[in-house]
């Protein structure tokens, strides 16, 4: 474990690279589903951002935060697809577009 | 070298395996790939010294976390006929502008990131380190922490219930009647008027 | 017996409350019992007053309770008893529970009849207030109290459009009066510090020289006030409308009692008036033109009710020229003897309408000398007094005016004059009355003559107007002695020779027909002088280009809401981006979550420091 090390912009650059594919998946799909799975992945890749800092610092607080973020996700997943269920009986549809009874 | 090559093919990987994840029609393929990103990321964190959260990575993502959503695609019950919707929903005039978004917000990341210097630490922080200080300083986190997937578990327990699907659908039926009997009442009115 | 004198206008006050409360619930017996016999009730204790006070002529003072207290002003709900007050409340008494009587015949037929008597009742009770009260608060508080009832009264029949109008401009005509008046009520109190009325008259000698400015300014102030209560120029033109009311109400307030209300306030503060010799003069000049302005305009009327009306602006006129001349008491006594015949001719008119199925125009009468007995002795009668021939009791009063005001210096014999035109005008057009109306052609027939509840009052008030005139009135103590010169014996003979002629006059054109006028009636400028004469005077056809008009034009100017225009321009302006907003709220997600990545971008853009 010795020689050139990684740079931490390159990691970085992954965790931006990860997030903006999320954001783009987010804002593309009308299927709840994906719109879950694609806030799993800028989660992750939040987490990889910090935990990439935990290891350039050399603390293991960047490693403390990802579990937080972990939790978070577990969470979230679990409400989510409980609302997921609910919109499949309610619409018979994943498709988000149709959840709009709250226009103006 | 080889920790080098390695932090890039798995970063190759784990992009790869996202784009094709966000991009797929069926939710089981997307999954799929999905656990492929997240397994490639665990491979970043172990090269970056960080071992323990690579495994939590993979015990608790890609084991617990993905493993919930196939259940509940299980319990959906998806066909065919879905899969071809998928298809005609991710036509370019649906990604344009998202990914013009996306491209804009990665630029300007980039240029934030284009100040950092330095190579991560090659020192491992081990999971006694972890959790020393999760127990340590954080107990307040975990505590909340705990907290937040209690709230997680009644909301899905309460989400989930039967009951709740009867009362929906009492309300529902109820709603529809409404308006029926409204449309009705008004188009009596109508005949009346003429 | 002192003590009694606050249950006088308590009575009244309680029917009222009583009729208004369960006037719809009681059979109508107990509604004219409750109504007439409250004000019956209050002309006994009044009567029992007078015999106690005669036998004493002490003025007293009954305080009930301190209205309110402000530093060293304390008003209270208290009484004053003299002889002045003892007429007043004499008339308003006994002229006011005759009337009563005599409106539970003519109402019979009414559907409102409690509402009716409420009012009537609620009525006396604030007129005995404005009489009684011992300072011009109070007075003020009884004064307001009758505007609103002579409001109620006038529009008593509301159904008709025109009622509730002629309703609104006595009400407003007379709040014009009344502002001045609270003016000078302030200006009395900013001055003299109290609004007591002895106090006030003793405060005011010792702070005040005759010929000072201050009371002047204060005199002319409550002069006004009076002049919108009493219809007297330039405030008179809500009184013929007011006949829109029931006549009895015309008969109780707007010839005998409300409408003295402002020569009671003039003789009630005489000595604020005795340092302020102009506003006497005014008074006086007020008095005389209005006096002769409304006479001859009642030469030109058809209406009965309304020939009566501009009888009695007339004779409020007559009223203020003797106030204005110093004849206190002679004013005062016009005023009660004016009581008498002028509720005798409007009940004895109310009797006609009533009995010819509410026809008000003097010419489609005609011959009911036969036919309505009781009622054409009454208008005799009346018009006799009203004419001031020898030994009735106008005749009395007015010598009085008359014969004062000569001796007054410098002008008095111009007044004089002016008074002798008013006496002739007035036998003219009196007596024109009962030649139109009981003599000649019947027009009308009468489906019956009056019942005893009608005849009853009419007779009682005939005996007044014929010998009222010796009642002696207690004021000696109350006003300043008139001066012991007496004039010239042709001076009085003049006076009684004048409403001779003037009934002369009228029999021969009126009904002999043996002075022929037609021929000079009929030329242009006779013609327009009548038309001219019948207007009023054009005031108020004047009044309506000065003030009605450009009131409404500038209502209708603010009913568009100018001001609102541009509030409302902001309204419209938020709707309109509300409306924007709202479309942007679709309920889609996915719109949400691109409109949340854009701002992203924007504020990140911003704290990179591209903008």
């Amino acid at each position: 474990m010795d020689g050139l090390n990684i740079p931490l912009s390159h990691i970085l650059l992954v965790s931006s690279l990860l997030f903006a594919v999320g954001m783009l998946g987010l804002m593309m799909r009308r299927n709840i589903i994906f719109i879950l799975m694609s806030l799993e992945v800028m989660l992750n890749s939040t987490a990889l951002a910090f935990v990439a800092a935990g290891a350039h610092w050399g603390q293991p607080d960047g490693q403390i935060v990802f579990m937080l973020i972990l939790s978070v996700a577990a969470a979230e997943v679990a409400v989510g697809l409980g609302l997921v269920l609910q919109i499949q009986r309610r619409f018979k549809s994943l498709d988000m577009d149709n959840a709009n009874r709250m226009q103006g | 070298m080889l920790e080098i090559s390695l932090f890039y093919i798995a970063a190759t990987v784990a992009l790869v395996a996202t784009i094709l994840a966000m991009t797929r029609a069926n939710a089981i393929h997307a999954l799929i790939y999905l656990i492929v990103s997240l397994l490639a990321v665990a491979v970043i964190f172990f090269l970056i010294g960080a071992p323990f959260a690579a495994a939590l990575e993979i015990v608790i993502y890609a084991g617990a976390i993905m493993v919930l959503f196939v259940f509940v695609i299980m319990m959906l019950n998806l066909g065919e006929e879905g899969d071809a919707r998928e298809k005609q929903w991710l036509s370019p005039a649906v990604w344009a502008g998202p990914t013009l978004l996306a491209v804009i917000l990665f630029a300007e990341l980039l240029y934030i990131i284009s100040s950092v210097e330095g190579p991560v630490s090659t020192a491992q922080v081990t999971a006694k380190q972890v959790g020393l200080t999760l127990f340590g300083p954080y107990v307040l986190a975990v505590e909340i922490a705990s907290m937040l997937l209690l709230a997680g578990l009644v909301g899905s327990y309460h989400l989930g219930r039967r009951a709740l699907d009867r009362n929906i659908h009492e309300a529902d039926a109820r709603a529809l009647s409404e308006s029926n009997s409204n449309s009705t009442s008004d188009s009596n009115a109508d005949k009346g008027a003429q | 017996m002192r003590q009694l004198i606050g249950l006088i206008p308590l009575i009244p006050l309680l029917s009222s409350v009583c009729l208004m409360l369960l006037g719809s619930r009681l059979p109508r017996l107990w509604i004219g019992l409750l109504g007439v016999g409250s004000v019956g009730l209050a002309a006994l204790l009044t009567g029992l007053t007078a015999v106690d006070f005669l036998a004493n002529p002490e003025p007293f003072q009954l305080t009930l309770w301190v209205w309110m207290q402000v530093g060293n002003f304390a008003p209270g709900v208290a009484f004053y008893f003299d002889g002045l007050t003892l007429v007043m409340m004499s008339v308003i008494t006994g002229v006011g529970f005759l009337i009563h009587l005599f409106s539970t015949e003519f109402m019979e037929e009414d559907k409102s009849y409690a509402r009716y008597f409420a009012y009537l009742n609620m009525f006396v009770a604030a007129m005995l207030i404005l009489v009684m009260a011992d300072n011009l608060l109070l007075l003020y508080l009884g004064w307001e109290g009758v505007g609103v009832c002579s409001y109620l009264l006038v529009g008593f029949w509301y159904q008709n459009s025109a009622n509730g109008q002629a309703a609104r401009k006595a009400f407003i005509v007379t709040r014009i009066g009344d502002t001045a008046m609270a003016l000078g009520l302030f200006l009395l109190f900013s001055e003299l510090g109290t609004l007591n009325i002895q106090a006030l008259g003793v405060a005011a000698n010792e702070t005040w020289q005759v010929g000072d400015k201050l009371p002047l300014i204060a005199c002319l102030l409550l002069l006004a006030g009076a002049v919108g209560k009493s219809a007297q120029l330039p405030l008179h033109t809500w009184l013929p409308d007011a006949m829109a009311g029931p006549t009895p109400v015309s008969a109780l307030i707007h010839a005998a009692t409300m409408v003295t209300a402002g020569v009671y306030l003039i003789a009630r503060t005489h000595e604020l008036y005795l340092l302020a010799p102009i506003a006497m003069i005014a008074v006086a000049l007020v008095g005389l033109t209005t006096s002769l302005m409304a006479a001859f305009t009642a030469l030109t009327q058809r209406d009965i009710k309304r020939i009566l009306a501009y009888s009695t602006i007339s004779q409020i006129g007559y009223m203020f020229l003797a106030l204005g001349v110093g004849a206190w008491s002679a004013g005062v006594f016009h005023l009660m003897t004016h009581a008498f015949f002028k509720a005798l001719l409007f009940l004895g008119s109310g009797a006609i309408i009533h009995c010819l199925h509410h026809e008000h125009d003097i010419f489609k009468m005609g011959g009911l000398r036969t036919r309505m007995p009781v009622t054409f002795w009454s208008f005799m009668i009346g018009s006799a007094a009203l004419a001031a021939l020898p030994m009735t009791s106008g005749f009395f009063s007015k010598d009085q005016i008359l014969l004062q005001a000569y001796q007054v210096d410098g002008i008095g014999p111009w007044l004089w004059l002016g008074g002798l035109l008013g006496a002739l005008l007035t036998a003219i057009y009196s007596f024109r009355l009962v030649f139109v109306v009981f003599f000649g052609k019947a027009n009308t027939e009468p489906d019956r003559d009056t019942g005893w509840r009608m005849a009853l009052p009419l007779s009682l008030l005939c005996a007044l107007a014929l010998f009222g005139g010796w009642i002696m009135l207690p004021v000696a103590e109350v006003f300043p002695v008139a001066s012991g010169l007496h004039p010239a014996h042709w001076v009085e003979y003049v006076s009684i020779a004048v409403p001779v002629v003037g009934v002369v006059i009228a029999y021969l054109v009126f009904y002999s027909g043996q002075l022929p006028v037609d021929g000079l009636l009929n030329r242009p400028s006779m013609q327009s002088l009548q038309r001219f004469w019948h207007s009023g005077w054009g005031l108020d056809a004047l009044y309506d280009r000065l003030f009605v008009r450009p009131y409404y034009a500038l209502a209708a100017l603010l009913k568009g809401e100018p001001v609102d225009a541009v509030y409302g321009l902001i309204v419209a302006i938020n709707q309109t981006l509300n409306g924007w907003l709202a479309e942007g709220q679709s309920g889609q997600m996915r719109r949400y979550l691109i409109s949340m990545v854009f701002g992203l971008i924007v504020v990140l853009a911003i704290l990179l420091g591209v903008f």
